[in-house]
């Protein structure tokens, strides 16, 4: 079967790959460009481990089509550290304790991001909201939320 | 028909491993050229911290900072035997074998500090810090760094040591059938409030308020997520998780994340834990395994508000809506 070209920014630095047809961006991501920050958790968009963002909005990777990202900016978990200085909601996570087998730790942390990129100073019940297509199994949520305000904190103090 | 408030109380006693054909763990800890510390096991973290609490029970046995220790897990090819990650046993029982290979391996290091001192093995102490020092002469000391130099270029010697905890297998009594198939209980009791909807059988947990008892909290931030996270999976079991909804009979099970039921972020209910700490004698640093009991007495706990709420019992899990409005029914005709 003749391969497709596709090419889009990944956290800041351009990709080129050949795929076969039908290949979702979480596989493309994982076993292609080797970015195994998103996770395959359900791979019928009811677990959101794979979350990533697409050009600035929230989505499920297992549920795009990699051909479909031609000339995309895709941000995954593991391009959110610079230069070995955590982003806030990866210090966050840390210090409120949010994660446990860690599974659902980047999509949560993408969940999380597309909210603050659009909200930053959410309301506790913007930050549910914007977890509810997330599972975790480990943590009880609250940690999570706690971590997530936490982050809306120490941003906006930064911004002050 | 109307929301009804109940409230539902249960306590717990929980053992920690259980009696296979015994309930073995082991480990081994050495020295790298640099004075860190390996700490080789089998036993699985699975995300419960276990290398954590590994790490620091080995730290704070040789003597040395949490970060000079490494923990090495999970190859059963390859590491000292492990009955496994189960049982709430990995931080009593390896925990245990820890301690034990860290002795050995502090007993060679402060060996090989007192040829380096010319003092006696016996006259020397650790200062937590990565030194070795002379009781009430502390003037005289030597790192760690360049006791395991020593060792390992000039004096020949493997700073390392050998743990082996093991409860041995329980036979029952011939006459009573009376046997001792665990050690080192931990205890809970929680109290839930719940409103169940008489008219659709849905069951709200409003509070949950728990309190173990865990002998010593080793790491108290990652107990406390332990058990955050337990009370939630207890209220998840409680009212939700079922992979088998009309056993015996097999259909309609939940085959994915769609079908198998947990309560998200907007299904809190508002969550109170209280640790309580009674060191046990034989665990490790008096360290008792609260691991799987963190899910178990709000179970009970809800079920019994169910009862305070509309008065029937459901004693199958989980309590769904179903269930409740069938017992209402039975009720009713009686
Ligand atoms: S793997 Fe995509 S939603 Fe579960
Ligand atoms: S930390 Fe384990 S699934 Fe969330």
């Amino acid at each position: 079967m003749a391969k497709i070209p596709v090419q889009f920014t990944l956290n800041g630095s351009e990709k080129a790959e050949f795929i076969d047809s039908g290949t979702t961006l979480l596989q493309a991501l994982r076993d292609k460009i080797g970015d195994t920050s998103p996770k395959g958790g359900c791979h019928q968009g009811t677990c959101g481990a794979c979350s990533v963002i697409i050009d600035g909005e929230l989505r499920l990777s297992c549920l795009t089509l990699a051909e479909t990202c031609n000339g995309a900016t895709i941000t995954t978990t593991s391009g959110l550290a610079e230069g070995g200085v955590l982003h806030p909601l990866q210090r966050a996570f840390l210090d409120t304790f949010a994660t446990q087998c860690g599974f659902c730790t980047p999509g949560m942390i993408m969940a999380a991001k597309a909210l603050l990129d659009h909200t930053p100073n959410p309301s506790r019940d913007e930050v549910v909201e914007a977890l509810s297509g997330n599972i975790c199994r480990c943590t009880g949520y609250e940690p999570i939320i706690q971590a997530v305000l936490t982050a809306a904190r120490a941003n906006s103090q930064n911004a002050a | 028909m109307a929301i009804r408030r109940g409230r539902g109380v249960a306590a717990i006693n929980y053992p920690t491993g259980m009696n296979l054909g015994g309930d073995p763990t082991q480990a081994l800890v050495h020295s790298t050229p640099t004075g860190n510390f390996m700490v080789t096991l089998s036993s699985v973290d699975l995300g419960q911290g276990m290398k954590q609490i590994m790490a620091q029970i080995c730290a704070e046995t040789i003597g040395v900072p949490t970060d000079r220790v490494v923990v090495d897990t999970a190859d059963t090819d390859t590491g000292p035997h492990c009955m496994g990650t189960f049982a709430s046993r990995g931080t009593h029982r390896a925990g245990n074998a820890v301690i034990q290979a860290a002795r050995e391996a502090r007993q060679v290091m402060l060996e090989v500090a007192a040829e380096e001192l010319e003092v006696n093995a016996s006259d020397l102490e650790t200062d937590g810090q990565g030194n070795i020092l002379v009781k009430g002469a502390p003037q005289k000391s030597i790192s760690i760094f360049d006791v395991a130099l020593s060792a390992h270029f000039k004096r020949g010697r493997s700073i390392s040591g050998r743990g082996m905890f093991l409860i041995p297998r329980s036979y029952p009594e011939k006459e009573t059938g009376a046997m001792k198939p665990s050690t080192c209980y931990a205890h809970a009791c929680t109290v839930a409030e719940v409103e169940v909807d008489d008219e659709t059988g849905e069951v709200t947990v409003l509070t949950v308020k728990n309190v173990f008892e865990i002998g010593r909290a080793l790491n108290p931030k990652m107990v406390e997520q332990q058990l955050v996270g337990g009370s939630w999976m207890g209220i998840s079991h409680a009212l939700y998780e079922t992979t088998e909804p009309y056993y015996p009979n097999r259909d309609h099970g939940g085959t994915d994340f769609n079908q198998y039921l947990m309560p998200g972020p907007g299904d809190l209910a508002e969550t109170e834990i209280i640790v309580l700490e009674r060191p046990s004698a034989d665990g490790p640093y008096g360290a008792k395994g609260p691991g799987e009991m963190c899910a178990n007495p709000q179970i009970p706990a809800v079920a019994n508000a169910v009862f305070d709420a509309v008065g029937v019992r459901i004693d199958t899990l989980p309590i769904t809506p179903e269930r409740v409005l069938r017992a209402l029914k039975a009720q009713a005709a009686n």
